[in-house]
């Protein structure tokens, strides 16, 4: 038999350490550390020792829904500029060393939250962690760097929405949905806004959000929560509380009144569909038990190919080429609630939205399925015991709960509360909230007349 | 329950001599911590596996490959493969459709298939708690599948719907194009999805023909990590794998090189933003000039916010929000790809920038100072690929697929180490001095296409 290879020196090997890890098929998870330092800054600590690799991530409580009026898409475009460095640290020096210490590093934006990140091999940790903290402080920004940046984002805006008829639709449905609330902008930003942002613009933004008592510290991986603690204190610890934490309170939304209806007509659709989307409550602002009923609701009305929506209009029918639905419940103020299907061949927009609204009416006047509902929970719940094994998605999971209104144990406590949904409860949110004069209908087609005619 | 005992894969009888070579994983320096190694697992069969054993959390990954791939689709017909991994989860044995689906979701097991041009993937995670189940429904899957007329009608409309909406999308239709100009009359050349006028014509006959010749036992690497031991391994590769024919039947691929070099194609899309991709020659995994040449790669345009492309294209000119180069070194051809996407009027001048990175690159290599940055980058990044158990083994799939050796891991360093400036400027040149056939979607000013080879 072969044997070639065989190693004796096993233990000069750093891996996978067996981790203090309380994993369990229930999700219970790893023994997550949560405290506060004197200036405000919150601190996460999540230990996966497996592997000798950190997660560093700094969350800000700040996204596209709390930019000033006129200036949409400054959240993100400030997201960009971070990169371009600060008074200690000139710009692409944080990202050199990164680079150099065989890094990842990335940001993102989204309406309630502005996160950088960083992944390195433990021993890295300090170093990140000193850039960070100066980032958080020290920006400094020159029309040079500013201008060249402004032009990337057009072109971001381009790749992700002007090229693709679906994300335009996308953008105009959420835009009527929310008739008051800034959840209607999209994040990258109005086109004729973003060719004005400049460089004020940027810092005064900055300077009113950017702060330690706004922000959220998580550090994933090969660490203890004293080493994140002492080495936090060093660091990010040193920065004053600069300004206020700011209040989020943002315009809400009237009740809504009016179904809406909006078309995207493009003659690049190849494939048409129909989306519609419902405001509905957000976790944070849903009372409790709300935002999981409708969690598991999206999961067995469309949540993959055993799904009502699915089953009915894909197999059963055979009228629509793809169907689902999806709820996002991680939001600071009411979210969306999202059907879609498109259709086959010869099938119209008219007659598939038809169908899709006799589904719609099933699951809320009809028992659910006991089968469906309880494969729909295992399914959501076994999510989180496969995050365990994830330590970005894991860092991911506590920064999106902590800038969107919930706390860490709520996020430890989402297992338990997805398996106490009843049948009822799901009907119930159905009955609810996905009424039609909560929601806009998109129709992506090809020209005008296509909506109803027979034709592919 | 669900009942297993009567399908007609049982008599394999569960018991394995589950062979260890023992290989530590990961020379990633640092403190030493209690080492985990890579198992070579042989079973009883002699179905050959890599694990390792991990039981921090409870989950199983197994990723495993047939040689084979799209490229083993008929000539006349391609889409076969990418229609047979959309159906190898779409009822097998006893379960029709819905029922297999309902038996994944209600365990939360994740199956997927997939047809890449070189390779038959397949890919399993499971909660340990569910390991049994898990691994009956992928030995159904990958023994027994049913090709029931009702998911093959139904998955053909989705592959339909799909290739209609790729007809006007810039990305896919500068792939399409740069793939089909490269490798006319090869296997590379045809769309691994099919096009709408070979996907309606792929019958059942065609899907078993496929699996019946691919699906084999000679052409078969797995890789598997987490909850479970070398023994239950190999018990459950002999079970999963063990029926399959012992050889496949692979058609002779011929080596290629892309054709059309110094060529550009140009395609009117109506969109603002025009999307382009450049690519050449590039150099085989098993060259001796690889390590070198993804080095050169890293600086040029790799995977960082510190490469040439994407200072001189995004950071100091704003013209794009991505800009990229790599290496892909198939089994039959090996290439080198680069690409953007900028608004219409400054299209010229893009592609001129990466022109000119490109060949500069290729006269005058990486400086010293580069070439200490990227060797830096590249090992100190490895750790990353290896963080969740389904990364680890997709790490060591590709490792054997690519024939590398199971120390492969502990040698990577030293191979690193030993590129010096002279290797990467010799393969600079060697790598990026032979012309790049380019295809443009859109409506790009300063690009004007070649006249038609006659």
């Amino acid at each position: 038999m072969n044997i070639k290879g065989f190693a004796t020196s096993l233990a000069a090997m750093a891996w996978l350490a067996l981790a203090p890890f309380a994993a369990s098929a229930t999700g219970a998870g790893p023994a997550v550390s949560h405290f506060t330092l004197a200036n405000g800054l919150e601190v996460v600590v999540i230990p996966d020792r497996r592997t000798p690799v950190v997660t560093h991530m700094v969350w800000y409580k700040v996204g596209s829904a709390d930019e000033p009026a006129g200036k949409s898409g400054i959240a993100h475009f400030l997201e960009h500029l971070m990169f371009k460095g600060t008074e200690k640290n000139p710009a692409g020096k944080f990202s050199q060393v990164v680079s150099a210490i065989g890094g990842q590093e990335n940001a993102f934006t989204s309406q309630d939250y502005t996160g950088y990140f960083q992944r390195v091999t433990r021993e890295h940790l300090r170093s990140l962690m000193e850039f960070e903290a100066d980032r958080m402080t020290g920006l400094s920004l020159t029309d040079e760097v500013v201008l060249p940046e402004r032009n990337v984002i057009l072109e971001e805006r381009n790749q992700r929405i002007d090229n693709d008829p679906a994300a335009k639709l996308g953008e105009q449905i959420q835009a009527a949905l929310y008739l008051n609330h800034p959840y209607g902008k999209p994040i990258i930003g109005w086109r004729q806004e973003m060719e004005e942002l400049n460089r004020e613009d940027a810092l005064a933004f900055y300077r009113r959000f950017y702060t330690p008592n706004n922000a959220v510290l998580i550090v994933a991986g090969d660490v203890t929560a004293d080493e994140v603690r002492a080495l936090a204190e060093e660091t990010y610890g040193k920065i004053p509380r600069l300004v206020e934490t700011p209040l989020r309170k943002r315009p809400q939304e009237p009740v809504p009144n009016a179904a809406r209806t909006v078309t995207l007509t493009d003659a690049r659709v190849a494939q048409p569909s129909v989306q519609r989307q419902y405001l509905v409550p957000s976790m944070a602002t849903g009372k409790p038990g709300e935002a999981e009923a409708l969690d598991v609701l999206a999961q067995v009305l469309g949540g993959g190919s055993t799904s009502l929506l699915h089953r009915r209009l894909v197999v059963e029918k055979g009228i629509a080429v793809s169907a689902g639905a999806y709820y996002q419940g991680t939001a600071l103020d009411p979210s969306r609630f999202t059907v879609y299907a498109s259709p086959k061949p010869g099938v119209t927009l008219t007659e598939l939205e038809a169908a899709l609204d006799d589904v719609l009416a099933e699951i809320a006047e009809r028992p659910i399925d006991a089968a469906d509902l309880d494969r729909s929970k295992s399914r959501m719940i076994a999510d989180y015991v496969y995050a365990l094994d994830n330590q970005s998605m894991l860092a991911r999971l506590y920064g999106v709960a902590l800038t969107t209104g919930s706390t860490v144990e709520d996020v430890q406590a989402r297992p338990a509360r997805i398996k106490a949904v009843t049948a009822d409860a799901v009907r119930e949110a159905a009955r609810k909230w996905l009424r039609t004069e909560r929601s806009v209908t998109g129709y992506l087609v090809k020209d005008a007349a296509a909506k109803g005619e027979k034709r592919s | 329950m669900m009942m297993f005992g009567r399908l007609p894969f049982r008599r394999l009888a569960p018991v394995v001599t589950a062979l260890s070579v023992l290989v530590p994983l990961l020379a990633f320096g640092g403190a030493a911590q209690a080492a985990t190694k890579i198992e070579r697992v042989v079973s009883r069969g002699g179905i050959e596996a890599w694990l390792v054993h991990e039981s921090a959390v409870p989950v199983v990954a197994i990723e495993f490959a047939f040689v084979g791939g799209a490229n083993e689709d008929p000539a006349e017909k391609p889409g076969v493969a990418n229609m047979v991994a959309s159906l190898l989860d779409e009822g097998a044995g006893p379960y029709d459709s819905r029922a297999f689906q309902e038996q994944l979701e209600q365990d939360a097991v994740e199956l997927r298939f997939r047809a890449a041009r070189d390779e038959f993937r397949g890919s399993l995670r499971t909660l340990s708690a569910k390991r049994d189940k898990a691994v009956e429904l992928l030995r159904l899957a990958v023994n027994a599948p049913r090709f029931d007329a009702e998911p093959v009608e139904r998955i053909r409309a989705q592959i339909l719907a799909g290739l209609k909406r790729e007809t006007t999308d810039p990305d896919d239709i500068a792939r399409r194009s740069w793939w089909r100009t490269a490798f006319p009359g090869h296997p590379y050349g045809r769309p691994e999805r099919g096009t709408l006028e070979t996907v309606p014509q792929i019958n059942v006959a065609d899907l078993k023909a496929y699996t019946g010749r691919v699906l084999a036992r000679d052409n078969l690497k797995i890789a598997a990590v987490g909850d479970i031991d070398a023994k239950t391994l190999g018990e459950i590769l002999d079970r999963v794998f063990g029926e399959l024919p012992q050889k496949a039947k692979l058609s002779d691929v011929p080596a290629a090189k892309p054709q059309g070099l110094g060529r550009r194609v140009v395609v009117d899309l109506d969109v603002p933003q025009a999307v382009m991709m450049l690519g050449g020659e590039g150099i085989a995994r098993k060259d001796p000039d690889f390590i070198p040449a993804y080095i050169v790669n890293h600086i040029l345009g790799g995977g960082s916010f510190s490469s040439r492309l994407y200072h001189e294209v995004r950071e100091q000119r704003g013209l794009a929000y991505s800009v990229y180069s790599v290496l892909i070194p198939l089994d039959h051809a090996a290439l080198f790809l680069s690409g953007t996407a900028t608004r219409a009027e400054r299209a010229g001048d893009a592609l001129g920038i990466i022109e000119s990175a490109i060949r500069k690159m290729a006269e005058s290599g990486p400086t010293a100072e580069e070439l200490a940055m990227a060797k830096s980058y590249l090992k100190g990044s490895y750790p990353l690929q290896f963080d969740t158990s389904t990364k680890i083994a997709g790490q060591l799939l590709q490792i054997q697929l690519d024939d590398l050796g199971i120390d492969y891991i502990e040698r990577r360093k030293a191979l690193i180490d030993a590129v010096t400036l002279d290797d990467v400027k010799r393969v600079a040149k060697r790598l990026l001095d032979g012309g790049l056939l380019v295809t443009v979607v859109g409506k790009p000013k300063g690009i004007t296409p070649s006249a038609e080879p006659g």
